[in-house]
Order: structure tokens, then sequence, then C-alpha cells
């Protein structure tokens, strides 16, 4: 029983829930249960509070058994990145620089949910400051990829996605800045959506690169994406950065969108480095979208070779001056070895902060210097712009895009750690959607012949999530790949 | 040069740059309200710490004060208002950057109308115009109490809306740069964007001063003076700056380019930091904030609400009520005052100096004595002009008149009503009168062969009975002609 409830899909336990076949507590101590047996291999979380999830359940069933259930998500577990501000629960990053930290407010996100009545399931391990596309760079722990515990989650929402593969979770929310939703997905074999830049309210987001970052929920299928997206997304005052656009109902606008579509193949997203398996795999979905009747064409996104490099000077520009607040002065570590004020920058920040975030942080500050800001910052943003030019221009001819997800499965633990560069070019084909603003989601398309999951990405026009998720709905009625589970 | 007095041989040329705090119910960037003496860290919320996670989100009435603030100023405005990060790291500001802007500030040109002192404080002194290069609007920053061992933040100040306001090196002297102070202080504060109250920080001036030989086309190198924190203490700074630097000069020593801070208490500036410790701010735009388009609409609403400037207003007093300057320089520096004085005149200009006679003097004396302001003052504007015209009709004398005065400022009557209630209306009874004046020549024979003699002072000796009999009601023009055709008859 247990098992099989962790398996489920939100809607799945929302209907069962609704007829009062089980309750919030007994999903929510299954959650438990499993994790507490399969955590120490996987290692998914940053921290949990199974008293408080319990106390959560509790409170979501009295409130149904009084009739006053919230919704389709009320009484649902749902993991949450370590991004993502929770008044009263830690708010780490995944970096000694916020280990002790606990978050004195709700962000934004998180208000919405617990709105919607949903139990607080855990605290999800990540790349440190979602730098990172393995979660090799958190700083307490790395994350075990479910389907082979030797090898990588992806990331940097490795957390979200390898604890729903695992069982540890029903769904879960990441953050997404260069493909830190997608990849991830993809590398577990989950469903995972970037919404549209300002879809979803960055307000309690821990900003890594505040022009690309976006929340994204996870989960085992196309309609619990769509759900939980639904209950997160929306205009909010305290961003200005969110848009103020209608939020439509994502679960039964995919369910009516039935094609057929003009799908893109982008020819610059099948070359060099492109793994045989996942481009055969990726080319078996496409021809099943041909074959639904869909008209399959390619298409040019010219500047995609620059996409890595625009990634870079734009995502560190921003995180160079983002994580300037981590400074042991107010909150977060503090080094004892500080004389004065210097020092104390000096020192908390060396402690506190990793290598990769080191990195990034000289990197964004060198590219911002007085006589270098001309050109790499002011030449990556008009890139940007050309960027985002390409998709406008591809989406005159068609409706949406196909693409592999990531350019190779999940990759061994340790195998590009010491390869910054290769480890960049994992997010090869994700990047370009966040400097564009543009949804995609990722879906599981197939294995490899070693068992590992291979993800399909569809990216999408702003703000078409529903048409993203409709195509991708598609899919997966006809497909099971998303039903599987690793063997742990 | 008005006060060059300093030396014959060196000018100075001054720019300034004055960050002004705006009046704002909430802070530039949240809700948190803004406020100025409250317990430590109180008016903050996650962003005004700059908590993990925490977003700006602009205070659109910074942005309409510091557009009005142009608009007076005769500023260019962007059409688009775009906002900068400043990066660095200083422990009163939490986030350690600054949001600011940097190349497109709201705000361009300019000029700012000032009056140099004249010959004499009653002689209106030249005046000119001071060139401002730019207005922007930045976020301002905690402040650091410092202690033995340790120093600690207060964040309540930072997040409070700050417009910067730098200026063109127009200014030559401490004069000039006192002038254009007081000029700006008294802008801000009628147009209701800033208290500009030095003391408590919502006005703060560094000074760029560098001298030359006179004649010289190319600058000296300039030092920048921190620290002025009143406007006397710019005026005192600015003066020891000039001097050290042209003494230096003259001692064949060269200035070095840095900064100083101006020691209020001991008079003299010492360095702060030389230009290699300058810092590289990596200004860039934020992507946390939209660019916000300016439209004309918004331009016109603001239009509407620009003041009428001091040196304006003063030139329409000349003209419109005939006022001297030595009155203007009184009425027009305070926009609740002149704004009475118009109140009280509405209707009665021709009496416009005397109703500005009775403010200037009397009523100012009167609040300064009880410590009120104008807004708690109980006598009415329209009342003053009633005072004049009893007086100027003869319903009452002008020593009456003040105790009506007294009077109206207690109780906030009219002065007909007080006349009436206390009986103070002059007589102009003759009978009555003759009466006191034939009581007075009969006490006074000495006098009275006086002035047969023909000393006309001596009719005075009767008038003072005339009056404390009358208790001061008697009409003194009237006792003035019976007096003289009573004594010619005799």
């Amino acid at each position: 029983m247990s098992n099989e409830l962790c398996f489920s899909s939100v809607t799945e336990l929302s209907a069962r829930l609704a007829d009062g076949e089980v309750t919030s507590v007994e999903i929510t101590r299954a959650l438990i249960e499993r994790t507490e047996s399969v955590e120490p291999r996987v290692r998914a979380f940053t921290h949990r509070d199974a008293e408080r999830a319990l106390a959560q359940a509790k409170a979501a069933d009295e409130r149904r058994a009084a009739g006053e259930a919230r919704g389709p998500l009320d009484g649902i577990p749902i993991s949450v990145k370590d991004v993502l501000a929770s008044a009263g629960e830690p708010l780490t990053c995944s970096s000694r620089m916020l280990e002790n930290f606990v978050s004195p407010y709700d962000s934004t996100v998180i208000e919405r949910l617990k709105r919607a009545g949903v139990v607080l399931w855990g605290r999800l391990n990540m790349d440190e400051f979602a730098m990172g596309s393995s979660t090799e760079n958190s700083a307490f722990h790395p994350t075990a990829n479910p389907w082979d515990l030797e090898r990588i989650p992806g990331g940097s929402s490795g957390g979200s996605a390898a604890a729903l593969a695992a069982g540890e979770a029903v769904a879960t929310i990441g953050s997404d800045t260069g493909g830190s939703v997608r990849q991830p997905a993809a590398l577990c074999g989950v469903v995972g959506l970037k919404p549209t830049y300002g879809r979803v309210s960055r307000y309690g987001l821990v900003a890594y690169a505040s022009s690309l970052d976006q929340v994204g929920p996870l989960g085992r299928c196309v309609d619990d994406v769509a759900v939980l997206l639904g209950a997160i997304a929306g205009h909010d005052p305290r961003d200005s950065t969110s848009v103020d656009v209608a939020v439509p109902n994502f679960a039964a606008e995919a369910r009516e969108k039935r094609g057929p579509w003009r799908l893109g193949l982008p020819k610059e997203y099948f070359g060099d480095g492109l793994d045989p398996e996942v481009r055969a795999a990726v080319e078996k979905a496409v021809d099943f979208y041909r074959e639904q009747g869909c008209e399959i064409c390619e298409v040019s996104l010219p500047r995609t070779e620059y996409a890595v490099a625009t990634y870079y000077i734009v995502a560190t520009a921003e995180a160079s001056s983002n994580l300037a607040r981590y400074d042991g002065v107010r909150y977060g570590h503090r080094s004892e070895k500080a004389s004065d004020a210097i020092d104390l920058y000096f020192h908390s920040r060396a402690e506190g902060f990793g290598q990769e975030v080191k990195r990034r942080i000289i990197l964004g500050t060198y590219v911002l210097s007085s006589g270098y800001y001309d050109a790499y910052y002011l030449r990556a943003q008009k890139v940007r712009t050309l960027i985002r030019e390409d998709f406008n221009r591809a989406f005159e001819q068609v409706d949406a895009l196909l693409t592999p997800t990531s350019p190779v499965p999940a990759f061994r633990r340790g195998e590009r750690t010491n390869d910054p560069l290769a480890m960049y070019l994992a997010d090869i084909y994700t990047i370009s959607a966040n400097l564009a603003g543009i949804p995609g989601v990722s879906i599981p398309c197939g294995f490899t012949a070693s068992g590992l999951p291979i993800g399909l990405q569809v990216l999408g026009k702003p703000f078409d999530e529903s048409g993203v998720l409709a195509i991708a709905r598609t899919y997966e009625q006809t497909h099971d790949w998303h039903t599987r589970h690793p063997e742990l | 040069m008005v006060s060059n007095n300093i030396s014959g041989e060196y000018e100075a040329v001054i720019g300034l740059e004055v960050h002004v705090q705006i009046r704002t119910r909430s802070k530039m960037f949240t809700r948190v309200p803004t406020g100025f003496g409250e317990p430590p860290n109180t008016l903050v919320d996650p962003v005004v710490l700059g908590l993990p996670g925490a977003l700006p989100v602009m205070n659109k009435a910074a942005l309409d004060a510091i557009i009005l603030t142009g608009l007076m100023f005769e500023c260019d405005i962007a059409p688009v208002c775009k906002w900068d990060r400043k990066n660095y790291f200083y422990p009163d500001s939490p986030k350690n950057y600054q949001i600011s802007q940097y190349d497109m500030p709201i705000c361009a040109n300019g000029r700012v109308e000032i009056e140099l002192p004249g010959p004499s404080r009653n002689v209106m002194g030249p005046h000119r115009h001071v060139r401002l290069t730019r207005i922007h609007l930045e976020e301002d920053v905690g402040k650091l109490n410092h202690f033995a061992n340790d120093s600690l933040v207060d964040l309540n100040r930072a997040g409070t809306p700050l417009v910067e306001i730098v200026t063109e090196p127009d200014m030559h002297t401490a004069d000039e740069v006192f002038a254009f102070l007081t000029a700006l202080r008294q802008a801000m504060v009628a147009a209701g964007i800033s208290d500009c109250d030095m003391e408590k920080g919502q006005m703060r001036c560094d000074a760029n001063i560098s001298v030359r030989p006179v004649g010289q086309q190319t600058l000296g190198t300039k030092v920048e003076l921190k620290n002025l924190n009143s406007i006397s203490g710019v005026r005192n700074g600015v003066d020891y700056e000039i001097r050290r630097q042209i003494a230096a000069l003259q001692r064949g020593e060269t200035i070095v380019q840095e900064t100083r801070r101006f020691d209020m208490e001991a008079l003299i500036s010492t360095p702060m930091r030389t230009k290699e410790e300058a810092h590289d701010y990596r200004y860039f735009p934020d992507p946390d904030l939209m660019p916000v388009r300016v439209d004309q609409a918004w331009l016109d609403r603001l239009r509407a609400r620009v003041p009428e400037l001091a040196f304006d207003k003063q030139r329409r007093f000349f003209e419109q009520y005939k006022l001297p300057y030595t009155i203007t320089s009184v009425l027009v520096p305070d926009r609740a005052l002149s704004d009475w004085f118009e109140a009280a005149v509405d209707g009665h200009v021709e009496r416009a100096q005397a109703i500005a006679n009775w403010i200037v003097n009397d009523l100012l004396r009167e609040l300064a004595a009880t410590g009120q302001t104008l807004a708690d003052c109980r006598i009415q504007p329209s009342h003053i002009a009633g005072l004049v015209e009893a007086q100027e009709s003869g319903v009452i004398s002008s020593k009456i008149a003040r105790e009506v005065f007294a009077e109206m400022f207690q109780t906030g009557e009219s002065a007909a009503e007080v006349i009436e209630r206390k009986g103070l209306r002059q007589t102009s009874d003759t009978a009555e009168l003759e009466k006191w004046c034939a009581e007075a020549i009969a006490g006074k024979p000495q006098s009275v062969a006086d002035f047969k003699a023909g000393n006309e002072k001596a009719i005075n000796a009767f008038k003072g009975p005339v009056m404390k009999a009358s208790r001061g009601k008697a009409n003194p023009k009237l006792v003035d002609e019976i007096l003289r055709r009573m004594l010619a008859e005799m």
C-alpha cells in the first residue's frame, strides 16, 4: 500500500482524497516511511520535519472532514527545493553560507501552496545557490540518481527530481535558471516544467540570476505539473518582473487542446555532441507526432552556438551582485577570524561559499568591471536579444519546438567535476529558453540500453504553457515511460 | 566677486552633490514606513534587510517627487526611468549594492536661481543661476553606530528614497554655496518634497572644490569635501577648504586629489581617502525592476503641482502688492506664511502693505512668543484686513489696534467682534470730547500760555489727559481739532 501511494500521481491522490479512500496523513506517513528507507542511498533532502508535515496533513484531513477542503491540492504533500523561502523552515540553498538560516517569511509560491492546502514535506538538495547541473555542488552532500546510484540526478534541482523518482515525494518544486528543472527531470525520468519568465512570482526565490530565474513544478505526469503550475502562477505585486496576464486552467486546456500542431526541430539541437541513444529516442518521439498528423519541419536557431557563452556572462554578472548580500553582517555564516569589516567579508565569504559559487562570482565581477562591461555584459545582452529573435522567427512557422532536453543521459558522479566547461555544456539545449524567457517542459521519452531515462523537451511561445503541456500530454497518453520506477 | 576676499590671485571652483531624503510614507522599494528617531532596526522588512529572496518594488510617490523636483528646476525629464545597481561592500548597505540611476538619470540639466548677499540686509543682492548636471533617485543606506569595540548597524534609514542633485562646477565662493543650498531647500520644502532638515540627515551635501589662478581656464585638482552636516557647516567647510588649498599653492605645494572630511567642531578638514582607493561600482541595470515609462499625461499631472518658486513669488509681490524687499524677504521663503499673507490680502490689495506689516511684525512676534506655528494660529487671515480697515476708518486708534490684535490672536475673533465686545470703538461724540478737552485745558494754565506764546508742542500736554479720560478711545484727530478751536477761542 505505502509504496503504491508514494508512486501515485497528484491527480490520482487528489481523487482518492476526495472520495475518502485515503487520508493526507496516510499519504504523508507513506512518504515519510519510504524516505526513511531510501534516503540514505538517494540523499535528495537537505532537511525533513516529519512531525511538522504530519501536523499539516492532519489539519488538511480535518478541513476535508469539515467539508472545507480547499481544492485538488489540499492535503497533497509537496517537497520544495531549498531555495524558496518558507517561514520557519531552513533556507540553505545547499550552502554553508546559509547552513543555519531559517527564513522568517514566506515566498509567494509557498504562500500560494499553503493557501491551496498542501503539506510541505521537506527541503530538497540542490547545487549551491542553484549553480550547477549535477547537484554535486551541494555543500552538504551530493544526491544520487535513483536509476543508478553512481550517477548524478542532474541539477541544480537534482533533489527535486531524485526525490520524485525515488518515491520520496509525489510532486516537487524546483527552480530553472538555465535548465535546472528540465535537465534533472530528464535525467531522472519525470516531468519538469519551466514556465514563461514572469509567469510565477520570484518573491522569496533566492536569486541566482534574476533575469533568468523561474520557479517550476516537477511531477510524475503532465497533468500533475499543470495542476501545480495553476496553483503557483499569477501576477504578484511584490515581484515587478511578474507579468499581469490571466492564469488559465492549465490542466483543462492541456486536456482540451488536441492538435495537430506544426512542430519544429531546431537543426542546431541535433548536431555534434548529441548522444546516439538520446537522439534515437527523441527521433522516435518525433515520429510519433508525425504519425499523429502533426506537421514536422526543420527550423534554425542560428544564434544557438552563442547561448552558453551569453548565459555565463549574464547569469554570473547578476549572481555576483545578487550574492553580495551574504557578507556575515546581518545573517548567514560569519567568520570567527575577522578583525574588521573588510576582513569579515573576506573570511565569511571564503568560508561560506563553495568553489563553483566563487568561480561564478569572480566571472560575474570581471564581466561587469569598468572597461570590460561593453565587451562582455552589454554585448551579451545584445546577443540575448538576437537569441530571442531566433525563437520569435521560429514561432512564426511552428507552434512549438521539439528537442532533446539534455545531450546525454545521467553521467557518473565526479566525471565532470574537474571540467567546468564540460559541465556547462550539459545545459546546452535548455539555456536558450531562459535567455528568451519562453516556457519549456521535459517529459520522459525512453531509456538507454543501460536503463537511464531520456527526456524530450517541448519549447513553446511565451505564456503558451497550455500548448506546451498539451503537446507533451498527447505523447504521454500513449507512452508509459513515466509510469516506470527505479529499483531501489 | 562678492566674497572672494580670500585672495586676489586665486579663484575657487565649486560643484556640489546634494542628497535630499524624499518625504514619502513608505520606503523606496517596499511598504515599510520611513521615519526618524525610532528604535533601531524597527523600520525593516525582508526587503530592507536584504534577506535572501526579497525583491524591490518601486514606490511611485518617490518617482513623482523627483520628477516634480526636476520640473521645478527646469530639468529635461527622461521618457523612461531606469534603475541600476551600484555595487560596493559596506556594512550599512544591506544588499551590498544600492539601487540607483547611472547612465539615464530621470532629470538632466536644469538650473537653480540664487540670491547673493546684498550690500546690506535691507537691500536685495544680485541674482544668478547655478546649473544642474543631473538629478537622480536612489535608496538611502543604513547607519553605523560606533562603540568601543563594536560597530552596530541600524537599518531604519535604509531604503528611504533619496534624490541626488549634482551641480555644474558653477560656484566660486562659500556664499554662493550657502545661497544655492538655501534656494534648494526653500523649493523642496515649498513643494512638500522634503523637510530638508540637515540635522536629521534629510539633506546632505558633499562639495567638490578646486582652486586655480584667476584667469586660468583649466580646473585645478579637485578635493571632495564630506561631512558637511548643516548649511552653515557647508559654508565654514567650503571656506576653510578654499583657504587651505590656496595656502598650499602659495607654499608651492600641489593639491592631492582626495576625499576629505570636514570636522565641524575643529573647523578643519582631514584626508579620508585618495583617488587610488576609488571604487569600481560595476553599475548594471537592475534586473529586478522594470523600466518605467513617463508619459506626457504623467508629466502634465505633475506640472500642475509645481509650486511658484520663491524668487518668482518675490518678483510678483513687488509688482502686485508693492511690498518692500525687507517684507518680501520674510514672507517669501516660507510658503505657508506667504500663502497666509495672500489669503489675508485677498480682496484687499490696496491694504497689502499694512496687512503685510501686521503679519511680519505682530503675527510672527506673537507666534514666536507663544511657541506656535501658523497651523496652530487661531487668528484668521481674513481678519487682518478688518483690523486694518477699522484703524484706517478711524473706528480705533493704532494703539487700540494693537490691543485688538492681541485679543484676536488669543480668541480667534474678528476685529469687529473684539471691538464690539470690549467697547473699544473710538469716541467721536463731540459733546463728550469737548468736556474732556475743557477739563484738560482747565488743569494746565501754563501749557495754555506756552501754546499761546507759539509753542506748538505744548498742545500735547492736553492730549494725554484726554486719552486717559477716554481710556484711549478718543478719536485723536477730533481731539486735536477741538483743542485747537478751544485754545484759539481763549
